[in-house]
């Protein structure tokens, strides 16, 4: 019985695929052989290589990755990663023993269980097949419903149809670089397609997905809600999560029709690096939503407080008439973390309304940049955004800038921006003191402060661990 | 109560307190007075903790404990409160979630059980009745926005509030018009008890005609020079400073 289960346990679990690991060693580097090869191990179909191919023959041809950040880091060599990576890795460490107390320490703080502690650290987990149980039985629920929730290679295999008419209709392989790398060696990520009428009735979230415990480095998440569908996804969590490979470019493509919804919530807190900004993850993403049909809404929320870069700008395409874009962002940096984020809200039908608050905080040496745009089209009539972007500075090293990209070519538009800057100082604690508040709560009680507007917008259980979490993110950052 | 004992402190590197020595015990009132740059503030906040200022000698002794080893927020924890003269604004945080959070932490030293948010919604609104203060200052950012009276009545809201043992005004009466002056000394006199004592620290005689004080302390030059009952205050608004400066130097030589 216990040799079964090791066995079982050293297996690739993905949705009934059982595949031989001890054979997947390919080497270091981008090829189209290599881009073969990813495509082969995942049975995919002709039309996802030919796509893969067409992505990478583009990305031979781009010259250099792009320039206009406000933050630089050493170049990538791409011959030296590897693109293919067995989805379910041999668990790295015997027991919690081995693992890093300073992560320890956040799951502790985070109040994770001891098992979602082991499942984090790659520590091998004795009730694995609860979890797959659990999934299974999550989505045969959903499926009663006509809601199709897999990982994307699962979809590319069973769904190719949905996979081809929406693949790439937000974020064309031709996007921008790390999109075009993307398209060519994507990994995996979520598929989620809610059909006509449908209301998901629970969160989907990335928990639930088998093989998602280690990120995906280049990862492909593509959601569609059909007209009047609405679906809340939850991507990430609030534990630290420790990768060798320092470069995560994922693309994510919303697309809502009629009448649909699509709310997408995000918390992060990727390794950051050391306190000299050594070893953090890159985290450069793209994503997209296309509220392509008549009052369609897609809504973005993102934490941010990891990750040694993070530079994405979650948008929201407005095409169809009374279509609404919304965008809530706080964005921690710390000791050496950099951050260049904010969104574009295009506001092509009529009568279209977009919403931005920005709530950008900085500590250490760290540099926060919000970017934003904000373009209405010539037939955009009765455009509507609302911006507002907030910059909180604790300590006096850090920074914070502000480049906000305004177009309008409709004159029946309204587009209103606030910024506004503050700073946590000495005195601001001091005072907190002297009424009994130590510092590390009064940090945390000025920080939620700041970033209540944005937290309300998260799905509950998200915002209780996201205040705990930028109350972690912040200590130490005064004194 | 409170013993201080050749107090000397520095702020960047300058000495300011030059030897202070000052007894209060529970149910007094002490004025301090004293020209500018005598160290007055000074004074409040060392009492008070504050990290830009080193005590290079001398003790500081409260309810028969040492007081410069305690971190300011266990100061306020054991019931001391300064009443800022310059009281700074936290954006975002409501002045009833920051009083909320700060009247726990001191029951939780205490040892007792936290308020919830509607128990302590009831006493707030009770003392605010006390410093006259709107309701709707309940739901404002702390200090923010407020101007200078309705800050120093929110420096004596909180101390309603969290009902401190010592409780040290700064200079609480500087940029008030009358009628604020008697709002907020009408709050500090009825806050008095047997059990706590104040400290008001200011250069005008003019608050300490609603907060009468038992004894009042001359500081010139960082140090005591003179101390007496409330009259000395009516003494130096007649003939002001220079008299007692010059008592000082003339004892000293």
């Amino acid at each position: 019985m216990q040799e079964s289960m090791e066995t079982l346990v050293n297996k690739e679990y993905k949705y009934g695929f059982v595949t031989d690991i001890d054979t997947d060693a390919i080497p270091k580097g981008l090829s189209e052989d290599v881009i073969r090869l990813i495509s082969r191990k995942k049975n995919e179909p002709e039309f996802m290589l030919e796509w893969r191919l067409k992505a990478y023959r583009h990305w031979l041809t781009l010259k250099d990755e792009p320039h206009w950040q406000n933050f630089s880091y050493p170049a990538i060599d791409y011959q030296n990663i590897i693109y293919y990576a067995a989805p379910r890795k041999k668990p790295q460490v015997n027991s919690l023993e081995e693992v890093d107390k300073e992560i320890l320490a956040t799951y502790e703080k985070l109040g994770i269980s001891i098992t979602e502690q082991k499942r984090m650290s790659g520590v091998a987990v004795d009730a694995i097949f609860d979890s797959v149980s659990v999934a299974t039985t999550f989505r045969e629920k959903l499926g009663e419903l006509g809601i199709i929730f897999c990982s994307f290679s699962e979809a590319v295999q069973h769904h190719p149809d949905l996979v081809k008419k929406y693949l790439g209709s937000v974020v064309p392989y031709t996007d921008n670089f790390f999109a075009t790398l993307n398209s060519a060696v994507f990994s995996d990520g979520s598929f989620c397609f809610i059909p006509k009428g449908v209301r998901c009735p629970m969160e989907l979230s990335t928990y639930f997905r088998i093989n998602t415990a280690e990120t995906g480095q280049f990862e492909r998440t593509l959601i569609v809600a059909e007209e009047g569908a609405s679906v809340s996804y939850l991507e990430g969590c609030t534990a630290p999560i420790r990768d060798t490979n320092q470069l995560h470019a994922a693309v994510v493509e919303l697309v809502a029709l009629d009448d649909a919804q699509i709310k997408y919530s995000t918390v992060q807190n990727w390794y950051a690096g050391d306190k000299e900004g050594k070893g953090g993850i890159y985290n450069f993403v793209t994503k997209r939503g296309k509220c392509l049909g008549k009052n369609s809404k897609i809504s973005w929320t993102q934490v941010e407080t990891g990750s040694a870069i993070t530079w994405k700008y979650p948008s929201v395409i407005l095409q169809g008439d009374n279509s609404v874009g919304e965008f809530y962002s706080v964005a921690v940096v710390n000791n050496r973390q950099v951050a260049d984020t904010g969104t574009k809200m295009t506001h092509i039908g009529k009568n279209t309304k977009s919403t931005i608050i920005s709530k950008g905080i900085s500590a250490g040496f760290g540099g926060n940049t919000y970017r934003g745009s904000v373009k209405v089209l010539p037939n955009a009539t009765n455009a509507r955004n609302y911006t507002q972007c907030d910059s909180m500075l604790i300590g006096d090293r850090c920074s914070a800038n502000t480049f906000p990209y305004i177009e309008v070519r409709n004159t029946s538009s309204s587009v209103e921006h606030e910024a506004s800057t503050s700073k946590i100082g000495e005195d601001q604690l001091f005072y907190c003191k002297q009424r009994g508040i130590d510092t590390e709560n009064a940090i945390s009680m000025i920080i939620n402060g700041f970033a209540k507007e944005v937290f309300k917008n998260l799905p509950m259980e998200f915002a209780v661990e996201a205040q705990k979490l930028l109350g972690i993110s912040l200590e130490g950052s005064v004194g | 109560m409170l013993e201080i004992k050749n107090l000397h402190a520095n702020v960047a590197g300058k000495e300011i307190l030059k030897g202070i020595n000052l007894t209060v015990n529970a149910g007094e009132v002490h004025a301090v007075m004293g020209p500018n740059g005598s160290g007055k503030s000074t004074l409040a906040q060392v009492l008070a903790g504050h990290p830009s200022y080193e005590v290079t000698e001398g003790s500081v002794m409260y309810d028969g404990k040492d007081l410069l080893e305690m971190a300011p927020e266990i100061r306020a924890q054991e019931g001391i409160f300064l009443a800022f003269q310059y009281p700074v604004e936290i954006p975002g945080v409501s002045n009833s979630y920051f009083l909320k959070a700060g009247v726990n932490e001191i029951r939780k030293y205490k040892g007792l059980e936290p308020l919830d948010a509607m128990q302590f919604l009831k006493i707030l609104k009770e003392k605010m009745k006390l410093v006259e203060m709107d309701p709707s200052f309940i739901n404002r950012p702390v200090n923010e926005g407020f101007s200078g009276g309705e800050k120093k009545r929110n420096e004596i809201l909180q101390m309603a509030v969290l009902e401190p043992k010592l409780a040290i005004l700064d200079e609480t009466d500087s940029g008030l018009d009358i009628d604020a002056l008697k709002i907020v000394a009408h709050g500090v006199t009825r806050l008095k008890k047997p059990d706590n004592a104040v400290i008001v620290v200011t250069h005008y005689q003019r608050l300490l005609n609603y907060i009468v004080p038992d004894f009042v302390h001359v500081l010139v030059n960082g140090r005591i020079v003179k101390s007496g009952g409330k009259e000395l205050a009516l003494e130096l608004e007649a003939n002001g400073y220079d008299n007692v400066k010059e008592e000082a130097e003339s004892v000293a030589s």
